[in-house]
């Protein structure tokens, strides 16, 4: 009914954040081995651009969500934009429907991120590790 | 359907972009997010139908499979075309203003 509404918030909530911290973070330089043979020094992955990864894929999924709820008829180009918003029964279990699935989106959403996070960490300690076997 | 059309959307985009990056000026990475994100959002609307509906859910009427992929294939066109004026808006390889600033 609206559960695309519950991204839109958390990508916006998310990409304010990572404009906050941008301002923050010192941009600070590692050495890195990207092919296993030469060494590079590149800028270490700021914060901020990890959270722009969180912020794109919830904006990016909403837009196409919304385009379905749109296809369903629950969204409408004109006021009140929300068909559910109508009638008050409809008004509830779309609210229902945000405190569940759009939540549950949000939350699976932010997981993958997590697994990013936790990827990207890894390949980045590992090129770290690789740079620095080849400077001895 | 729509998690399926979605989901193969974004394999797909994301074998292009990981074949011809890290040179490629496509600007390919906003449709991997659209279509990874929508993938991840209807796999819990997937997920809540199964719990809703069980084995069932496996079961969809031909009508309705119909309708889903055409849904599934209007989202993908929809996401291609974000991407495409996307793409000309930023004009990373300067074509469109090489076309519109052209010398006589």
């Amino acid at each position: 009914m609206a559960c695309f509404l519950d991204s839109v918030v958390s990508s916006a909530v998310v990409k304010v954040a990572s404009k906050i911290v941008e301002k923050k973070e010192n941009k600070r330089e590692i050495e890195v081995s990207l092919d296993g043979q030469t060494v590079d020094t590149v800028k270490k992955i700021p914060f901020s651009r990890k959270l722009g990864w969180l912020s794109k894929l919830q904006m990016g999924g909403a837009v196409l969500l919304a385009f379905e709820h749109v296809w369903h008829g629950e969204v409408v180009p004109w006021f009140p934009f929300l068909t559910a918003t109508v009638n008050h029964a409809d008004t509830m279990e779309m609210l229902h429907e945000m405190a569940t699935t759009g939540l549950a989106m949000v939350g699976l959403t932010t997981a993958v991120w997590v697994g990013m996070l936790l990827v990207s960490s890894a390949i980045e300690k590992k090129a770290v590790k690789e740079a620095k076997a080849l400077n001895k | 359907m729509c998690l399926l059309t979605a989901i193969f959307a974004a394999v797909i985009t994301t074998a292009i972009w990981y074949k011809n990056s890290p040179e490629s000026k496509m600007n390919l990475g906003i449709l991997c997010w659209m279509y990874w994100g929508a993938s991840i959002m209807w796999l819990v609307d997937a997920i809540a139908e199964y719990i809703e509906l069980g084995a069932e859910y496996f079961k969809p009427e031909p009508k309705e499979m119909l309708n889903d992929l055409f849904l599934g294939l209007s989202v993908v066109a929809l996401a291609l075309v974000i991407w495409i004026v996307t793409l000309l808006i930023k004009d990373p390889k300067g074509v469109i203003k090489a076309k519109l600033f052209r010398k006589k």
